[in-house]
């Protein structure tokens, strides 16, 4: 029984959540109807492009965008950096023009006249000892006594190297927008953002900033649609704050400023890299005595973050670590889907992984044992979940001792991983309107990533108006309705289903006090249900859902939901595991993917056909990075060698293996604890999942990421030869 | 003056348009192959048309549509820009995604590397073309119901290539969709649902005509 009047119903008594749902706007997406933000074409709309910096580091000696200027059909041109700026990595932007279409614009940049003084660059850091003064320490930490526990003669001592590379987020929309003038002081932006309600108050700052005046209130953002975000796109961006100058100095005309492929690649968004020597400890008995950790990685100019390791397993008693943080004159790092945990997942269980080869033990035994080591409130979680992935993989038939010893060239192995993410639903809010027509609308300032959030909305409400899905309209994607949060960390199912669910449940209540006098009852007495509004008890005493909302004479009903609010919706901390099944060819080096397991917790479930797409697109994300992804950077030049999706590998549908297996852990003791965030967590664990299975099935660690069929091969014949 | 110079730029297009013809060019590929290319180039040079704006007509969905393109123009620009017919999308710009891919006399182009001019006088298809009266081809149906999208940026891109697809093979075998479908990318990860997706169009295709 719900003890506070927003709780979720009782489980016995969910209609719509956890039920698979079709996602609301699916028929939009699938026709082409849905118009993203680059597919935005207003009247007399210009095309802008903006002129890089071809050097990874430099400063402005000279530039004159007045050739442009002059040149047919550019309408406005502007210096983004002036004489004196230092550029810090090569795809950098320093002018930009606008013209009357999207050739004539190319055309124009080229007549940008530029000259630089070129200064000494970094751009590859995966060797410290080269790295210089560039690296700085990002600090060092020490529980316990590490060295005492490593030199326990009883100990078993496992050390490697293990590394991930710089990766892009690449997503499929580049990053951009479509900006106008309305009037001297309102601009309108269609984005293509993570963050619909934060960007007028980011592009209103950095406009005054600019002497341009004009107020936060009077700038508008839409987005309906995004292609891709994965926490690169939070922030109005330079390609904003230009665009905006740019349709200004056009009196106001739209501006369409998209950044090409190989712009999008260089600089908008990267995933830090993370490289590191890793020493880790044992008592006989499997029990993890001791970590040791010396690690470093780039995110461009600014810091790297700091992964946390040892990962899921902190309460290891003995433990060093210390990071080191390179400055590179590669494009600056952006969150990227949970930001800091694949690299430090990879970097924990993989050198754990070796430990239990070390220990000859099965891995899954090893990491159960240890489980114990997690934080408390995971425990359950996770040793549920290992027995369930275990069943799943099918582990105790298929798992061996390192090194698939079957005669020929195709090894076989098994890996497991597991991962944590918080996933509290962030602050927010929404309308929710009931009209005397029986019409249902929800707006919020929200977006859609492709989480499914207007389904989640949708079934909440339907939910808690006893409605179809269908009858309840949802209008999101636009800075005039009520603020919600940026869609990053996992926060916006959260969020929405508890706004929802609040606003929902006081719009009902009002409808319930205008209905009440014609039933007899009282307000409290009544329920809605299978499309009516009746007596608790006694469906004889009941009316329409339409004719209920025809009590309400001429009156709407308005109510605002918020988050975080009265009861708890939603909730914090997840656990997942998952298991890999490759097979390796030791001719060639490549890696296929035989079957993915994936077991994931999300507290309660509200749409079960969005939620398993999510698991099923971080998995696949995860071999994207296992096995392809890296942005290849050349020291000599300072560039990125492969800024276009030739050569920035992606898996494509045949490269994901014959099997995926989402389970999602729920029922009593997961749905309970309310709506917790999915996004993140089931991208975290492949990248060690595969390395693992890698390992097991030839028998030698392949140290770095991506397991391209090079490193495979290297790694082949550095463990023959060891 | 302008108009006279109009058609003698429509005058060349067209003779241009033949020689390519007769040179054995593809469309699709738009490569000169082998001691034609020399040929090509010597009957190119009288023949140029561009770089200025030069008419062109392109037949989409059955409607013909006037333009007036520089010959540098892609199919898909001259869709998007031009036409707003926005399904299509430009996201690798090099034929490696397939995200703009369309029906160029019912075969799978990447119309980012298609040159406007090199359409006219093709019947061409676009996502838009698929959905009659607004109803859902069984493709399109089949991607909904089996949620093989999830930002969706690529999806246009992805119903046009498994409609083409199959029509070619009504009765694939997942292999073979795997094969078939893999000149398209999607970054979200929603293969899973498109093999199950291309599964069910299939069956549900049997028999049916399938539009464009």
């Amino acid at each position: 029984m719900a003890s506070c009047k927003y709780d979720w119903p009782p489980a016995g008594q969910l209609g719509l959540i956890g039920k698979k749902t079709d996602r609301i706007d699916g028929p939009a997406k699938v026709s082409g109807r849905a118009k993203y933000s680059y597919d935005i074409n207003r009247p007399g709309m210009l095309f802008g492009k903006m002129l890089t910096c071809p050097h990874a580091h430099a400063k402005v000696k000279s530039i004159d965008v007045s050739p442009a200027l002059r040149h047919p059909g550019v309408k406005a041109a502007l210096v983004i950096q002036d004489v004196g700026s230092e550029i810090q990595w090569a795809g950098d932007e320093v002018a930009a023009v606008a013209a009357v279409d999207f050739a004539t614009a190319e055309d124009a940049v080229r007549l940008i006249k530029v000259e630089y003084d070129v200064l000494p660059h970094l751009v590859r850091e995966e060797n410290l000892s080269k790295d210089g003064d560039r690296a700085k320490s990002a600090g060092e930490q020490k529980v316990g006594d590490p060295d005492k526990a490593f030199a326990d003669p009883e100990a078993v001592v496992s050390e490697g190297f293990y590394g991930a590379p710089v990766i892009t987020h690449c997503c499929l929309e580049t990053h951009g927008n479509v900006v106008e003038w309305g009037g001297p002081d309102s601009v309108l932006t269609y984005s293509s953002t993570q963050n619909v309600s934060g960007i007028p108050s980011q592009l209103g700052a950095a406009l005054r900033a600019k002497k341009i005046n004009v107020q936060d209130g009077n700038i508008e953002t839409i987005c309906q649609y995004i292609g891709g975000g994965f926490g690169s796109k939070f922030s109005i961006d330079r390609w904003g704050v230009v665009a905006a100058e740019l349709s200004k100095q056009a009196g106001g005309k739209p501006v369409k400023l998209m950044l090409d492929r190989g712009e999008d690649l260089e600089v908008a968004g990267a995933r830090p890299s993370y490289f590191g020597h890793v020493k880790a400890s044992a008592a006989k008995d499997g029990s993890i005595t001791a970590w040791h950790s010396e690690t470093w990685g780039t995110g461009g100019p600014g810091p790297s973050g700091v992964p946390p390791v040892p990962y899921v397993l902190t309460g290891i008693p003995n433990i060093y670590k210390k990071h080191t943080s390179v400055s590179t004159n590669i494009g600056p790092a952006r969150a990227w889907r949970a930001p800091n945990h694949p690299q430090a997942c990879l970097m924990t269980l993989a050198a754990l992984d070796d430990l239990a080869a070390k220990l000859n033990m099965d891995s899954m035994e090893f990491f159960k044992k240890n489980i114990l080591l997690a934080p408390t409130y995971l425990v359950k979680t996770y040793q549920e979940e290992f027995d369930k992935a275990a069943e799943l993989s099918e582990w105790s038939n298929r798992w061996h001792p390192r090194g698939d010893k079957t005669p020929g060239h195709l090894k076989r192995g098994l890996g497991v991983s597991f991962h944590t993410w918080g996933g509290r639903g962030h602050a927010g809010s929404c309308n929710v309107i009931v009209r005397p027509d029986g019409s249902v609308t929800v707006q919020s300032g929200t977006q859609d990533l492709g989480t499914g959030t207007r389904t989640v909305i949708a079934v909440v409400a339907a939910e808690t108006f006893g409605l179809p899905v269908e009858a309840i309209q949802v209008e999101i994607g636009d800075s005039r309705y009520p603020f919600d949060g940026a869609s990053g960390g996992s926060t916006t199912v959260g969020a929405a289903s508890a706004w929802t669910r609040r606003g929902s449940v006081d719009a009902l209540n009002q409808l319930f006090a205008a209905v009440a006098p014609s039933l007899g009852v009282q307000p409290n007495q009544l329920e809605a249900r299978d499309g009516k509004v009746q007596v608790q008890g006694d469906s004889s005493k009941s009316l329409s859902w339409k004719d209920a909302c025809a009590k309400l004479g001429a009156k709407t009903i308005h109510t605002m939901g918020k988050n975080p609010g009265p009861c708890e919706l939603d909730s914090v901390g997840v656990g997942g595991v998952q298991v890999a099944d490759v097979t390796v060819d030791t001719e060639t080096g490549l890696v296929k993917i035989n079957r993915l397991v994936a077991v994931q917790d999300c507290g309660l479930v509200i749409d079960k056909l969005t939620a398993e797409s999510q698991v099923y697109g971080g998995l696949i994300m995860g071999v994207c990075y296992a096995l392809f992804e890296e942005k290849i950077m050349d020291q000599t030049i300072g560039r990125m060698l492969n800024a276009n999706m030739e050569f920035y590998k992606l898996a494509g549908i045949g490269d994901i293996g014959g099997e995926l297996i989402v389970h999602m852990m729920t029922g009593p003791g997961y749905d309970n604890r309310g709506v917790i965030g999915l996004g993140e967590p089931p991208v975290i664990s492949p990248g060690a999942a595969i390395s693992n299975a890698v390992a097991n099935a030839i028998g030698v660690r392949v140290s770095q990421l991506p397991l391209t069929p090079a490193r495979v091969l290297a790694a082949l014949a550095k463990g023959a030869v060891a | 003056m302008r108009k006279k110079r109009e058609k003698k730029e429509a005058a060349l297009a067209l003779s241009r348009r033949d020689f390519l013809k007769g040179a054995g060019v593809t469309v699709s590929g738009g490569l000169l192959v082998g001691s034609s290319a020399a040929a090509a180039e010597a009957a190119v040079s009288e023949n140029v048309v561009g770089p200025g704006p030069v008419p062109i007509t392109l037949r989409i969905n059955g409607e013909n549509h006037r333009l007036s393109l520089e010959p540098r123009i892609t199919l898909l620009d001259a869709l998007r820009d031009h036409l707003n017919i926005t399904g299509s999308k430009k996201v690798c710009d090099r034929a490696t995604c397939g995200a703009c891919t369309m029906l160029m006399d019912k075969k799978p182009v990447y119309a980012c590397t298609v040159l406007a001019i090199e359409a006219e006088g093709h019947d061409i298809t676009t996502i838009e073309g698929l959905a009659k009266d607004g109803q859902l081809s069984p493709v399109m149906e089949a991607f909904w119901k089996n949620d093989a999208q999830q930002c969706g940026f690529c999806t246009p891109g992805f119903v046009m290539a498994c409609t083409a697809f199959l029509m070619k093979n009504s009765d694939p075998t997942l292999e073979e969709i795997e094969k078939g479908l893999g000149g398209n990318l999607c970054r979200c990860g929603t293969y899973a649902g498109i093999r199950r997706a291309a599964l069910e169009a299939a069956k549900a295709m049997k028999g049916a005509q399938i539009h464009g």
